[in-house]
């Protein structure tokens, strides 16, 4: 009997094994690592070089060091500012009327509802409408003279709007539109008031609690992580609109609905300024990046997190 | 207090109520205008139930582009991505779940990080590195990329399911000699079909409903998908509402037949989706 030996053989043979598994792992994985590498990592690398450069795509690229940002930040570019601001008002105007609006569905729905499976599907079906289906009814519905919107309120005695066509209202109303398709967050919002334990109710039932009192101290503390986590997705999402404005408005009128994305899209493929392009894509990500930040440093005071307590 | 009850109850119905004719009356006017003429949809004060039904708008809208074509081009791309994420994202999710690595989870981190990366960053250069390979204008570029691990988001969710399976389950089988693969294809997939549905549907509603990509990548008549035909055919007959819906119906129709198929699954998987809040 060799112990020594034959305690080093197997170890040589689970190293051995330990190195065919790791290999076996990457080589599993391999599909998402090489999709990491060629469409996020590479392109981003790729995109910060483009915009320091002059360059349209087919001729080859100058370095211009920071003029790409410069010609945005010194309004030189009147589009970026205006661009910016557009966006800025859709995502104030947008978030927040979505959240509420899907929260409060949630907690109706999260009662002892009849037909609560048929209210669900009912306020989910519009997300699943495409993007250019969207815009075509809501073309049609906000009509000024023709459309249903206006003859509802005039139907009334309120005066019809412009909507769509209007500088002062095309962001509202894109944000109305917004408000449609939020049954997604609906959907996450009821997910995570079922998830609340009725133990805690029942301790505010015991001390004779109103259901506002409920509301109050159980169920909005309760649902802070999901809150937070919409929040984020709505900002993030809110500033990439793009699809609405092209098909319904063309970012217009007068510019009042050139979203970020679309004043990008315009550079990039219309007047095929690729570097500037990427300046202003790189801007849009600090921009999200910045404000997903604060939305983070705020979150401590007013997400709750269950286990806080124990530490 | 009975009466006080009563009154919460009908108003809780009543907003329930308003907010599900918010959501349908949209769909309600798309769909009886897409079945009325010229007419009949400005009549006012406005007419619910078209008289009579004009299923004709549907192949006058079908017949003035050749929404077949477009129709075959868009199927194409999402038999070919929904293909190309289910293989590669579960085999993907599995490592993550399953297999140890060096560097797995900087890999997973950095894939979970990427979902916050705003599209317009990386759509520009992909977009010139298909033009170098002399390939858009052709599907590769809206397919390709489902084939490298179909999206941060399905990986995270299949992942997910995985990790909910009792690992003494695939711990077993490999006691006994079964190799990754075994495990994988004979344990692990049969036991997360729904969450592939789940992967699988969403994949489909969103290269189906797909805009920018096409619109970007796609730009001879021949290749085009059903989404830019219908904003072609918006330049052209933007006065024609009734037939301006009834392409927009037919556009629709299939979005929503696979969101009746598989109604209990998309719940199923937003609610997930919720869960890493």
């Amino acid at each position: 009997m060799e112990p020594v030996s034959s305690l080093s053989v197997n170890r040589a043979k689970t190293k051995r094994s330990s190195y065919r598994n790791e290999l076996l792992g990457i080589l599993f994985a391999l599909p998402a690592i090489l999709g990491l590498l060629i469409f996020t990592l590479g392109p981003m690398i790729y995109s910060l070089y483009m915009s320091f450069t002059d360059y349209s795509g087919s001729n080859s690229p100058t370095f211009i060091g920071l003029d790409n940002y410069t010609r945005m930040f010194s309004g030189e570019d009147q589009y970026f500012y205006k661009s910016l601001g557009v966006t800025l008002y859709f995502v104030v105007l947008s978030v927040p009327t979505g959240i509420i609006y899907s929260f409060l569905l949630a907690i109706l729905l999260n009662r002892n509802i009849k037909g609560k499976a048929i209210f669900r599907t009912v306020f989910y079906l519009p997300s699943i409408v495409p993007i250019i289906a969207i815009s075509f009814i809501w073309l049609w519905l906000l009509n000024p003279d023709l459309g249903l919107a206006n003859e509802m309120l005039r139907a009334i005695g309120l005066p019809g709007s412009q909507w769509i066509f209007g500088e002062k209202s095309v962001v509202p109303s894109l944000a109305l539109m917004n408000l449609w398709t939020t049954g997604g967050t609906m959907i996450i919002f009821l997910a995570g008031l079922q998830d609340i334990p009725r133990s805690l109710y029942e301790a505010i039932e015991i001390d004779g609690g109103s259901k506002l009192h409920k509301l109050r101290n159980i169920t909005i503390p309760m649902m802070t992580p999901t809150i937070f986590f919409n929040l984020i997705m709505g900002i993030i999402n809110g500033f990439q609109v793009f699809s609405q404005a092209y098909v319904m408005t063309s970012g217009g009128p007068n510019n009042a609905s050139l979203f970020y994305v679309f004043y990008l899209y315009r550079e990039a493929f219309q007047f095929s300024r690729m570097g500037s392009a990427s300046a202003i894509a790189w801007v849009l990500f600090i921009i999200i990046m910045l404000l997903t930040y604060m939305v983070f440093k705020t979150s401590k005071k007013w997400v709750y997190y269950e286990g806080d307590e124990a530490r | 207090m009975r009466n006080r009850a009563w009154v919460e109850k009908g108003l809780v119905y009543l907003v329930l109520v308003a907010g599900g004719l918010f959501s349908l009356l949209p769909l309600i006017w798309l769909i009886r205008s897409s079945l009325m003429d010229m007419g009949q949809i400005f009549e006012l004060p406005p007419i619910w139930i078209p008289d009579p039904f004009r299923f004709g708008n549907f192949s006058e809208a079908l017949t003035i582009l050749p929404f077949g074509r477009y129709f075959i081009n868009t199927t194409v791309i999402v038999i070919f991505t929904m293909l190309g994420v289910l293989v590669t994202c579960s085999i993907s999710a599995y490592s993550f779940a399953r297999m140890s690595w060096r560097g797995r989870d900087l890999v997973f981190g950095l894939l979970l990080s990427s979902m916050m990366l705003p599209y317009a960053v990386t759509l520009i250069p992909t977009f010139i590195g298909w033009s170098k390979l002399g390939l858009t204008n052709s599907f590769i570029p809206l397919i390709a990329p489902a084939w490298f691990g179909g999206g941060a988001f399905n990986i995270f969710l299949l992942r997910q399911f995985y990790l909910s399976i009792p690992r003494d389950l695939d711990e077993a089988a490999y006691v006994d000699g079964a190799s990754h693969w075994r495990i994988f294809i004979s344990i692990i997939i049969p036991l997360t079909r729904p969450a592939l549905v789940v992967v699988g549907l969403f994949t489909f509603l969103a290269s189906w409903n797909d805009f920018l990509g096409p619109l970007v990548y796609l730009n001879s008549e021949s290749k085009y998908t059903l989404a830019l035909g219908l904003q072609q055919f918006k330049g052209m007959y933007a006065a024609e509402w009734h037939l301006m819906m009834a392409a927009a119906t037919v556009v629709l129709a299939p979005a929503i037949v696979v969101f009746f198929i598989g109604q209990r699954y998309f719940i199923e998987g937003i609610t997930l989706t919720g869960i890493k809040a």
